[in-house]
């Protein structure tokens, strides 16, 4: 299998440096964001940055079971952000307890 | 020739998903960001997927990649649905130039489901008495 080689392989060492460099912006979010729910909103767009980060990296390896990576990392994503969503709301009506 | 196609798609992604991450930093509240961040959630995604699926041009990779595909494509409104709700029932403030706000005012009057509202229940009390009344 030649997956990587010409254009492609060019495409991909693109792809994977501005994948890098976005996650390491978005994760300034997280830490920058004033409010909990813009530091979720950001971790939210960390993890897909990493679906697409995984499955360019899956080509370049010629190793297709990094796909499979990318597919469980979008469902726990989704579970968390569900998760921390409801923390949030929560926290508004008073059920759950905030550090002071 | 796939090559040159799954080449393009790929960099089709990358821009998707820079601009999504220069729109994190840049925009100024939490509902902007979002309309960023779900461009990489959608297209980003997506399209890079669809890449490697053309690269590899194989069936399981292709069922593999239209699977997170998938998945990605409906999970992604849920959670934006209940993130965007969390935080403007929580914590997060509206910019300071946004022209309408549906709720303004009634934040503490909106409730969750399943909580009580002294208002409802009212009507529906009302309504319990109207069913005997016509049917006699």
């Amino acid at each position: 299998m030649e997956v990587a080689n010409g254009p492609l392989l060019w495409a991909s060492y693109l792809t994977l440096a501005v994948l890098g460099l976005s996650i390491v912006g978005a994760l300034a979010r997280v830490f920058r964001g004033p409010a909990l729910s813009d530091r979720v909103v950001a971790l939210d767009l960390v993890a897909y940055l990493a679906v697409g980060f995984l499955s360019t990296y899956a080509v370049v390896a010629e190793e297709d079971t990094y796909v499979d990576v990318a597919l469980v990392l979008g469902l726990l994503a989704f579970l968390g952000t569900v998760a921390l969503a409801r923390y949030i709301e929560r926290v508004r009506s008073g059920e759950a307890l905030v550090d002071p | 020739m796939s090559e040159l196609i799954a080449a393009v798609l790929m960099v089709g992604g990358t821009v998707f998903m820079f601009v999504a991450a220069v729109g994190l930093l840049r925009l100024p509240d939490l509902y902007t960001r979002m309309h960023a961040v779900t461009k990489a959630g959608t297209l980003g995604v997506g399209l890079l997927l669809l890449s490697a699926a053309v690269a590899f041009g194989s069936v399981s990779v292709t069922a593999q990649a239209l699977t997170a595909l998938l998945f990605v494509l409906l999970t992604a409104p849920v959670s934006a649905h209940m993130i965007g709700r969390a935080g403007y029932l929580g914590d997060a403030a509206l910019w300071e130039h946004t022209v309408f706000d549906h709720w303004e005012g009634e934040h503490e009057t909106l409730r969750r489901e399943g909580e009580e509202v002294p208002n409802q229940a009212d009507v529906q009390a009302s309504n319990a008495n109207d069913p005997p009344a016509s049917a006699t």
